[in-house]
């Protein structure tokens, strides 16, 4: 592992075990405050956070009044970090990363990225800044007109790099997103996945400090999703690169995502590390999201069924979460106590700091044993609940 | 075979018809698509939610583009006439029309920019406002290379509507194959004369639209 990773890590404990914690027991409209005091402490622990948003405030004026798209947003991000916001459609996640490359000024509120103060600065200044911000969205947005090479080309004319060095940075981009051989292709000519390819070598074509990524696998069916999400972990990791994604699908969250913010109705409810946020979602709107990942969707009317049908047994959830869920805790199980496990259900997933998920199990036998077993379970590294009817 | 079916036909002055008319096209084409594509580009960015949105600039340059589209061309030439003499000294000749025409034209095919520009992909303009381009350089570089095919078949339809605006300008004096078939044709009550002018305007619009279409195929590469 990169030393970096470590100090991610690091930082996150840091977070997870007081300033997290402290913020879940405090009241909910002081979450947005303590969230930004957080921030703050966990930047002074680690580098300097690269994106810094403050009190941040959007509202539209629209012919059926104004419209609050973003409402009152503090965040940082820190550098190399992944951080994902997740949110239904009209959340607000669109309008708050277009403040991050200046696509949307706030109308309250102060956006910093990469030292500079992209809500208010304008002209050249903004455009330089721009040059800095890669950005890739959910439909690609290539030109057609152009070629794989010309696309991947166009911020680099842009940036004013001479035609030598630009055909170089191209052939690198090239093979950096595995494109050789497609240079001259069309975009017609590609599937998804491979216009995605483009334009995340188009959006890195400027050394950016930051990339963007605005829904940039909502258009992709789930395997190619993974290659490109699979290719964003790795120039994460090689060049370092901070990068903020927005989502409505926790599964992008889970496999890539160091910290995740939950956004609702242009605010963010819920913001933590991404198996923190996992292991213990408040909001309701979390629970939903998580569930995506962790509970098939037909869990609950089978454990009902079951429950109806194994009166006498006890029904299980087992959480794992981080390491745990590479334990044999159920061959545990079976060898030491003199009970039955049936296995109901179960789903487990990797994320960017160790595996997360949920297993049914059903405990049959002797109430005292299966009692005894449930207590073993307890004292494992997983968080287990006994189902009961509803 | 042009003894027996084209008896009055002067070759030699159709050559010379044919020549003021492609001459006539050719200016006023060229003319037209810099003056189409500086007023259809003003539209675009001018319109609501675009870069330089700005409804005075939009609604006065709407208005003019509407007013000139709408008057028959026939009534355009009448109209015109004082402006003509003023600029060209004369109102007789193949130079003497092209005001007329590029007037009638250039309304029409600013319309025609102003569509090709509007189904432009607006992400794309996006994502070059994202990597840093200047408006300058998104018109040149996003712009114009991503409606290309619209704008070049546009201009093939205002080229051909030029074809038939030189033929009337021809009828008040202007020269060229309409001036050829109304004065040696018609007045002169010489049908075959009428007919040959036909037939080679028809030849110079069906080779417009050959070489529109071919362009356009060839730009086309969504
Ligand atoms: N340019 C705009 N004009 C008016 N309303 C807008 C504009 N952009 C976004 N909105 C509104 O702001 C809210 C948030 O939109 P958006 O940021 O796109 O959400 P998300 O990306 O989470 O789906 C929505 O209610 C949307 O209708
Ligand atoms: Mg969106």
């Amino acid at each position: 592992m990169k030393p970096g990773n470590r100090l991610f890590k690091k930082r996150c404990q840091i977070t997870r075990s007081s300033m997290l914690r402290e913020m879940r027991e405090r009241n909910f409209e002081r979450k947005a405050f303590l969230s930004l005091w957080a921030d703050r402490l966990f930047s002074w622990k680690g580098s300097d956070p690269v994106i810094f948003i403050e009190q941040a405030k959007k509202v539209f004026q629209t012919k059926n009044g104004p419209v609050k798209a973003v409402d009152n947003i503090n965040l940082s991000v820190q550098e190399g970090e992944i951080f994902g916001m997740i949110g239904y459609s009209g959340a607000g996640k669109s309008t708050l990363i277009r403040m991050l490359n200046g696509l949307e000024t706030p109308t309250e509120g102060s956006v910093t990225v990469a030292g500079r103060k992209i809500s208010t600065i304008k002209g050249t200044e903004l455009r330089k800044a721009r040059q800095e911000i890669g950005m890739i969205f959910q439909h690609f947005n290539l030109l057609w007109s152009r070629t794989v090479r010309e696309n991947i080309a166009f911020p680099l004319e842009i940036a004013g790099v001479a035609k030598a060095e630009r055909d170089k940075r191209v052939a690198e981009l090239i093979e950096l997103v595995g494109l050789e051989g497609r240079g001259d292709s069309y975009p017609s000519q590609l599937s998804g996945g491979q216009k995605q390819r483009v334009g995340i070598a188009r959006a890195l074509a400027n050394n950016p400090k930051v990339l963007l990524c605005d829904e940039a696998t909502s258009a992709l069916d789930p395997q190619t999703t993974d290659s490109i999400l699979d290719l964003l972990v790795d120039i994460n990791e090689r060049l370092g690169l901070t990068i903020v994604l927005i989502t409505h699908e926790m599964h992008v969250i889970r496999k890539i995502c160091h910290r995740v913010a939950v956004m609702e109705n242009g605010q963010i409810v819920e913001l933590g590390p991404v198996l923190d946020v996992f292991r213990r979602p408040e909001q309701p709107i979390t629970k939903r999201f998580v569930q995506q990942v962790t509970e098939p969707e037909e869990s609950k009317e089978t454990i009902q069924h079951l429950l109806t049908e194994h009166p006498d047994g006890k029904i299980v959830k087992l959480t794992f979460v981080g390491v745990s869920a590479e334990q044999p805790v159920v061959t545990e199980l079976i060898r030491s106590f003199q009970v039955g496990v049936n296995i109901l259900q179960g789903k487990i997933s990797q994320t960017q700091n160790g595996a997360y998920g949920t297993l049914f199990v059903q405990i049959t036998g002797d109430p005292a044993e299966v009692a005894r077993a449930v207590a073993f379970l307890d004292a494992q590294q997983v968080d287990s609940e006994v189902i009961t009817y509803e | 075979m042009s003894e027996q079916w084209f008896p009055n036909v002067d070759w030699e002055k159709m050559w010379e018809a044919t020549y003021e008319t492609l001459y006539m096209t050719g200016i006023s084409v060229v003319i037209t698509f810099i003056i189409g594509m500086l007023l259809g580009l003003l539209l675009f960015l001018t319109s609501k939610g675009q870069l330089w949105q700005n409804r005075a600039v939009y609604s006065v340059t709407a208005i003019i583009v509407n007013v000139f589209r709408s008057i028959p061309f026939i009534i355009l030439i009448v109209l015109l006439i004082p402006f003509t003499k003023t600029i060209m000294g004369t109102i007789i000749g193949e130079n003497a029309a092209l005001p007329a025409l590029i007037i009638g034209a250039a309304p029409f095919y600013a319309r025609m920019v102003e569509i090709a520009l509007r189904e432009i992909d607006k992400g794309v303009v996006e994502a070059a406002r994202a990597m840093g381009a200047s408006t300058w350089t998104i018109i040149r570089k996003v712009l114009i290379p991503e409606s290309m095919p619209a704008l070049v078949s546009g201009l093939t339809v205002t080229a051909i509507a030029l074809v038939g605006y030189t033929a009337m300008a021809g009828v008040i004096g202007a020269g060229g194959l309409g001036n050829l078939a109304f004065l040696d044709g018609f007045q002169r009550s010489r049908n075959d004369v009428t007919v040959m002018a036909t037939i080679v305007i028809l030849i110079i619009v069906f080779i417009i639209q050959f070489i529109g279409d071919t362009a356009v195929r060839k730009l086309d590469k969504r």
